[in-house]
C-alpha cells in the first residue's frame, strides 16, 4: 500500500500502530497529515505534542518534532514550546480523558490565553488504554468498567467548553466525516490563535463492546446517522433534531491577538 | 567597628518598616561594611505586627537573625507589647511617644520621641514616619553615617519624593538630638 | 560603592544568576516564599528577549519550562513546598527524557500548606526520592545571597552538561534576607552550553557519541525531527519495552552522576582542622552553625563545620573520612531529621551521629546548636 502522504509524513519504521482494529484514531491521524500537506508546512517547523492514552501515541508515528508528555499535560508542555519558539506550528493530540479530565485545567487556560496551538481531541468516550473506564465524555447512563451500574456523571461538550473558555476556533467532526474533519484541521492550523477540533472517534474494543454498540462498522454508521452540521440544524424543525448530535464549526473569531504575538510586542516595546 | 550591631525595627504592616531596614543596610554596605536585612511576617499585607531586622558588622555575618538587639524600634503599641518583653539590659529602645512602655521593661535606655506625630504634622505626611525613624536611628546609633543614609535613601524612594524624604530624615536627626 | 556591590534578596540573586547563566525561559506559578523569583523573571526576561509565563498551576509551570528547554532555551521554574510536591511527576519526566532544567525550591514549613512564610529544610529527602522510580539526582543548597547567585549559575551549568534537571534547594531565610552581594562581571564565571548535534553526522537523539558524557540535544525546530517521551526509550528516542534496553538506559543515566562525583560534589569546611567535634549542616542552618562555632570556641570548645553545598549526590567519601577523624558528628538541619539518615548510613557507626533540628517555623539558633554540641561532648 503506497500512500504518498503516509510515506512523507509517517515514521514508517514505527508502523504498524498499536491501535485496535476498528479504532477511529488512524483516520484522524491521517487527516492531520493530509491537512499539514495541504498547508505545505515545513516538517522541521511542526511540533506535535501529546499526553498519555491511546490517542497520545500518535506523535510516535508522525515525522515531526514530537513530544509525548505526562498524562493531561500536553497543552502545558506545548505552551512552553510555542512561547519559547513561536515559529513552530504546535499541534496537540489528546484524548477525552487526557484533555478534559486530568488536563482540563490546562485546556481552559490555553484557550483563555488564545495561544496559537491547535488541539485535536480524539474523543472515543472512554479510557481505552487502561481498559474501558468512564471518561468525562461518556454519556450519562452508559457503562464502563468503573461505571458497572451505569454512568451517573454528566458529560462535557469539549468543543463548546473550549469555545466558552476563549478558544477563537472551535469545531467538531467525526471519524465518519473524514473529509470535513480534514478541512477543519486545516482551518484550525491556519487559524491564528487557540483552536480546538474535537473528533468523535470509535472504540469498539471497550466502549462499543461494553455498551453493545455492535461492530466497528456499526459504530461508524451511527456517527453518520446521528451527527448533523450545526448550520443544517439551524434550519431543521425540532422534531428532526431529536436524538441528533451537532458537529461543524461552532466558533471562528478573527482579530483576537494571539498570545505569543502579544508577548513579542512587549519585547519590542522594551527595546525602545 | 568590629562588633556586630543588631537592630530590630517593629511596627505594623504598611508602615514601611522593611524599607527602613533596607535603607539602613544599604547605607552600611555603602560604607564598606557588611549588612543583612531580614524580616518576619504573617499573612497580612497591612496591619498586624511587622518586624524587620538589620545586622551591621565590619566582619562576616553568619547567623542572619538578630539574637539580642542592641537597638529596638517600636512604632505601634501592638509591636511594642510583642517585642519589648524580649529586650535585655544592653538594649537601647526607641519608641514612638504615643506608646506606653511598661515599667517592667529592662532596657539600657528608653528613648521616647514623637516619630509619627513629627511625620504627620511637621513633615506633613504620615507615610514618611519610617524615614523619620531612620533619621533618629542614624543619629542615636551612629552605626551608619548621615551621608551614607542620605545616599541610600535617595536610591530607594520614588522619583519626585526626594525632598519630602530628605525633610523627614532631617526631622528624625533633630528629634534624636533634641530629645 | 562599586556598582556591582548591592544589597539583594536571595530570591533576586537567583534570578540574576539565572540570567548570568543564560536563562531565556521561565514558567511557574506564584507561591510564598519563592514568588520574587517569578516576579523578577517576569520583569527582566523580556528585556533580554527571553520569555516568562505564569501558568495555571505548578504542574503546568514545570511542564512549560520543559517545553521551553526543548526549543533550545535555558529554562527555569521555581516553587516552594506544596508546589514542589506537585511538580514531582514532571521532575521524573525531565530526568528520563534528559531535559536540562533548573528547579528552585525555596523551602518553607510543611507538611501541606504548613507555614508558608516560615523557613524549613524539609525537602532534602523529597528532592532525592520525590519522583517515583530510580533516577539520578543533582541538588545544591546555598547559604548566602552570593552563593544563591553562584549556585544558580552552577545549576544551569550542570543541567546543561549532564542533561538533567538540577534542583536548587534554598529556603525562606536565604531566599528573603537581603545581604551584600558583589555581582560578578560577565565572563568571570564559567558558563556551560549544551552540546548540539554534529553537523553532517546522523543524529541519534539518545545515543552518546564517543567521548561525550551525554546525548547531544537538538532544539525542536533546528531540523532534527526526533521523538521525546517519558516512556523508556532506546537510542532512537522511540519507546521500547525491552528490559535489556531499560536496564542499559537507566544505568547510563545513573552513571552520569555516579561516575562524576568529583565534578558534582562541593562542600565547605569551617574551622574543622583542629576541631574536636564536627557539626554537619547546610543552607541557612549552616550559618547558625558557624555562629555557634564562634561562640563555642570563645568558651574553649573546639567545634568545626562541614557544610554540604551539593546535597545530592552525597559527599560520601569525605563524610566517611570525617567519621574516622571525629567521635561526634552533630547534624544541624531545620527539620525533624532528614539528611541525618544519610550521614548515619554512610558513617555506619564509625562516629556517634546526633541531630539537632526543629520544624515549628522558627529558625535553628546558634544557642540550640551549641547546646547540642555541649550535650554530646
Amino acid at each position: 500500500m503506497n500512500n504518498p502522504i503516509v510515506e512523507k509524513y509517517f515514521r514508517m519504521d514505527n508502523l504498524p500502530h498499536i491501535w485496535c482494529p476498528g479504532c477511529g484514531n488512524g483516520i484522524i491521524m491521517l487527516a492531520l497529515a493530509k491537512a499539514i500537506d495541504s498547508l505545505g508546512l515545513d516538517k522541521d517547523k511542526v511540533c506535535v505534542v501529546s499526553g498519555i492514552g491511546c490517542s497520545s501515541r500518535a506523535p510516535g508515528y508522525l515525522d515531526f518534532n514530537t513530544l509525548h508528555t505526562t498524562h493531561g499535560r500536553a497543552l502545558a508542555f506545548a505552551t512552553g514550546v510555542k512561547l519559547a519558539n513561536p515559529e513552530l506550528e504546535v499541534i496537540v493530540i489528546s484524548g477525552d480523558g487526557d484533555a478534559s479530565a486530568i488536563g482540563g485545567n490546562h485546556l481552559i487556560h490555553a484557550a483563555r490565553r488564545n495561544i496559537g496551538i491547535t488541539t485535536i481531541v480524539f474523543n472515543n468516550n472512554i479510557y481505552g488504554m487502561t481498559g474501558g473506564q468512564y471518561s468525562p465524555t461518556t454519556p450519562n447512563g452508559d457503562l464502563g468498567t468503573t461505571a458497572p451500574h451505569g454512568n451517573i456523571d454528566r458529560p462535557f461538550d469539549i468543543a463548546q467548553l473550549a469555545a466558552a473558555a476563549g478558544a477563537t476556533y472551535a469545531a467538531r467532526s467525526t471519524v465518519y466525516h473524514a473529509n470535513q474533519m480534514e478541512k477543519m484541521i486545516e482551518t484550525a492550523i491556519a487559524h491564528k490563535g487557540f483552536s480546538m477540533v474535537e473528533v468523535i472517534s470509535t472504540c469498539p474494543t471497550y466502549y462499543g463492546r461494553k455498551n453493545k454498540k455492535g461492530s466497528a462498522a456499526n459504530m461508524i454508521a451511527f456517527l453518520k446517522d446521528s451527527f448533523i452540521d450545526v448550520k443544517v440544524a439551524e434550519k431543521l424543525p425540532e422534531e428532526k433534531k431529536a436524538g441528533k448530535f451537532l458537529m461543524g464549526e461552532f466558533k471562528k473569531e478573527e482579530g483576537v491577538v494571539e498570545y505569543t504575538v502579544a508577548y513579542e510586542s512587549i519585547i519590542e516595546r522594551l527595546k525602545k | 567597628m568590629s562588633k556586630q550591631t543588631e537592630i530590630r525595627l517593629t511596627g505594623s504592616g504598611g508602615q514601611g518598616i522593611i524599607l527602613a531596614g533596607i535603607i539602613l543596610a544599604e547605607a552600611a554596605i555603602g560604607e564598606g561594611n557588611n549588612a543583612i536585612q531580614s524580616q518576619s511576617y504573617g499573612p497580612e499585607a497591612r496591619g498586624g505586627a511587622s518586624k524587620a531586622e538589620v545586622i551591621i558588622s565590619s566582619n562576616e555575618i553568619h547567623f542572619p537573625k538578630v539574637q539580642e538587639p542592641n537597638y529596638l524600634l517600636a512604632l505601634t503599641q501592638v509591636a511594642a507589647d510583642k517585642y519589648l518583653a524580649e529586650v535585655n539590659e544592653e538594649c537601647v529602645v526607641i519608641v514612638d511617644s504615643a506608646i506606653n512602655v511598661p515599667s517592667t521593661v529592662k532596657a539600657k535606655k528608653i528613648i521616647s520621641i514623637p516619630i509619627l506625630k513629627t511625620a504627620a504634622e511637621d513633615v506633613g505626611k504620615s507615610i514618611v514616619g519610617n524615614i523619620v525613624a531612620v533619621g533618629a536611628i542614624t543619629e542615636i546609633t551612629g552605626v551608619v553615617s548621615r551621608a551614607a543614609v542620605e545616599t541610600a535613601l535617595l536610591n530607594r524612594v520614588p522619583k519626585g519624593t526626594e525632598d519630602l524624604n530628605k525633610t523627614a530624615l532631617e526631622a528624625g536627626y533633630k528629634l534624636a538630638l533634641n530629645r | 560603592m562599586s556598582k556591582n556591590i548591592k544589597l539583594m534578596q536571595g530570591n533576586e540573586a537567583c534570578v540574576e544568576g539565572a540570567l548570568y547563566a543564560g536563562m531565556r525561559f521561565y514558567a511557574g506559578y506564584p507561591i510564598t516564599p519563592s514568588t520574587e523569583i517569578a516576579e523578577k523573571s517576569a520583569e527582566l526576561l523580556p528585556t533580554v528577549g527571553g520569555k516568562f509565563i505564569q501558568m495555571e498551576d505548578e504542574i503546568a509551570g514545570i511542564a512549560a519550562a520543559i517545553g521551553g528547554a526543548l526549543t533550545g532555551k535555558k529554562s527555569m521554574t521555581a516553587t516552594s513546598g506544596p508546589g514542589f510536591s506537585l511538580k514531582q511527576e514532571n521532575i521524573g519526566y525531565a530526568m528520563i527524557a534528559e531535559i536540562p532544567l533548573v528547579i528552585v525550591n525555596v523551602q518553607r514549613g510543611g507538611p501541606s500548606t504548613g507555614l508558608p512564610t516560615a523557613p524549613a529544610q524539609g525537602e532534602i529527602m523529597q528532592a532525592k526520592w520525590g519522583t517515583h522510580g530510580d533516577h539520578p539526582v543533582i541538588a545544591l543548597s546555598p547559604s548566602t545571597v552570593r552563593e544563591t547567585f553562584d549556585l544558580t549559575v552552577r545549576a544551569f551549568n550542570l543541567a546543561e552538561k549532564y542533561r538533567t534537571p538540577v534542583m536548587l534547594l534554598t529556603d525562606e531565610i536565604v531566599g528573603h534576607m537581603r545581604e551584600k552581594i558583589e555581582i560578578p562581571e560577565p565572563g568571570e564565571l564559567e558558563i556551560y552550553n549544551r552540546l548540539e548535534p554534529v553537523e553532517g553526522e546522523t543524529y541519534i537523539p539518545y545515543g552518546v557519541r564517543e567521548g561525550d558524557l551525554v546525548p547531544r540535544m537538538a532544539a525542536f525546530g533546528s531540523g532534527h525531527r526526533y521523538h521525546v517521551t517519558g516512556l523508556f526509550h532506546d537510542e532512537t528516542g522511540f519507546p521500547s519495552n525491552s528490559t535489556e534496553n531499560a536496564g542499559f538506559m537507566l544505568d547510563r543515566m545513573m552513571k552520569k552522576v555516579e561516575d562524576n562525583l568529583d565534578d558534582l560534589i562541593e562542600y565547605e569546611e569551617y574551622m574543622l582542622d583542629d576541631a574536636e567535634v564536627c557539626i554537619f549542616s547546610y543552607g541557612s542552618s549552616a550559618r547558625a552553625a558557624k555562629t555557634a562555632i564562634d561562640q563555642l570556641r570563645e568558651e574553649g570548645i573546639k567545634a568545626g563545620l562541614f557544610r554540604a553545598i551539593t546535597i545530592w549526590p552525597f559527599a560520601e567519601k569525605r563524610v566517611k573520612a570525617l567519621a574516622e577523624q571525629f567521635d561526634n558528628i552533630v547534624v544541624a538541619e531545620l527539620n525533624l531529621g532528614q539528611y541525618v539518615y544519610e550521614v548515619e548510613r554512610v558513617v555506619k557507626g564509625a562516629a556517634k551521629v546526633s541531630h539537632v533540628g526543629k520544624a515549628n517555623g522558627d529558625v535553628l539558633t546558634p544557642a540550640e546548636i551549641a547546646a547540642k554540641v555541649k550535650e554530646v561532648l
